[in-house]
């Protein structure tokens, strides 16, 4: 058994990476914002009108609903269930599962519909699983040749304790 | 499961407050959300009952500060400590990096605080955790209560294995960063070494 569990690595290449294919998904779905979030709640990335909403509650609740409904979904015997739908009087969340691991949210509007958006989400997410798989592999060979160096590595008990004054 | 991101220079780490029912789980995250100062906490949120008891989960995002260039971020989870909650508190534990057991100090909760330590170790257990490989630190609440069970008694039937323990008055405040500190920094070393 595990103690403590293996982290997720991000990286600039396929971070810039998973932006450009929320941009690309933001304007082709005609969306507000796109965000992907992975399951644990922690926000990977963010794109559109992000600037009055509270990412880091949404993501964390996102995850908190898909928990939530996939443990539903275990009740009734299915293994999960891939895509939530939340409709509002004027925002719509769209929220699917990408590749079993990370989750996509897109929120939208008027301006777009249901249809285009589960169509854009559909072929956005094989972008995005193709990412996270890279990054996958590459979090597995930095693991193993040792690097990039741990930014944690030299850190004192002095930095630590200096966190909290 | 820590989220290290080079990208954002940024890292996030998760800790549950695990706890019998009312042994002030979320007190003390909102002890913790009004003493600390607005640019280093984001909105706490509680889903809660009508009648203020945790349905879901608390969550209060902190920004501790930076160490090493990162910004160091740390997620903070309630459980509902109600006993028929058992679904959503296997839900939150996911990917969790440290818990936080908050006992309740007083005599007649003293079953209920053995019973929910039990059932942290066999959700933790599902979830694929080793609750004695984890970071994990014990805080002893309600310490200023009259009907206490005796500290040498809590210590000998909830911390067997020694972890870092505290005692504290969430509604007050005392105990209540100490502990946190105590968590965060075990994660930290943790992190340090190397386990990514």
């Amino acid at each position: 058994m595990l103690g403590y569990q293996s982290s997720l690595v991000m990286y600039d290449e396929e971070y810039q990476r998973i932006v450009e294919i929320a941009d690309k998904l933001l304007r082709e779905s005609n969306a507000k914002a796109v965000f992907l979030v992975d399951r644990n709640g922690q926000l990977i990335a963010a794109t559109g009108e992000t600037e009055h909403l509270d990412t880091t509650s949404l993501a964390s609740l996102t995850a908190g609903n898909i928990a939530a409904t996939g443990g539903l979904a275990k009740l009734i015997g299915e293994k999960e269930f891939s895509i939530l739908f939340h409709e509002g009087e004027k925002d719509n969340i769209h929220i699917s599962i990408v590749g079993g691991r990370v989750i996509l949210v897109v929120i939208f509007d008027q301006r777009s519909s249901l249809g285009l958006v589960r169509l854009r989400v559909k072929k956005g997410s094989e972008d995005f699983d193709r990412t996270m798989e890279e990054l996958d592999r590459k979090s597995a060979e930095e693991a193993g040749s040792g690097g990039p160096q741990n930014p944690f590595a030299e850190i004192t008990d002095d930095d630590i304790d200096n966190l909290f004054r | 499961m820590a989220f290290i991101n080079y990208a954002a220079r940024e890292i996030n780490c998760k800790i549950v407050y695990y706890g019998p029912g009312l042994c002030g789980k979320t007190t003390n995250l909102q002890m913790i959300y009004q003493r600390t100062s607005p640019d280093a906490r984001g909105k706490m949120i509680s889903l809660a009952t009508e009648t203020e008891r945790t349905l879901f989960f608390d969550f209060l995002p902190l920004a501790l500060g930076d160490i090493r260039g990162f910004k160091t971020r740390f997620h903070l989870y309630t459980v509902p400590g109600q006993v028929f909650y058992d679904a959503s508190r296997k839900l939150i534990l996911k990917g969790v990096d440290g818990v936080v057991f908050v006992a309740d100090s007083q005599e007649e909760r003293l079953d209920a605080n053995i019973e929910s330590l039990e059932n942290l170790k066999d959700n933790l257990e599902e979830q694929g955790y080793d609750l004695e490989k984890i970071p994990f630190v014990i805080q002893y609440n309600k310490r200023d209560l009259p009907n206490q069970s005796p500290l040498d008694e809590l210590q000998e039937l909830l911390n067997p294995d020694q972890v870092p323990e505290f005692e504290a008055c969430a509604l007050t405040g005392e105990g209540v960063f100490e502990t946190l500190k105590a968590v965060a920094k075990q994660i930290l070393i943790e992190l340090k070494k190397g386990r990514r």
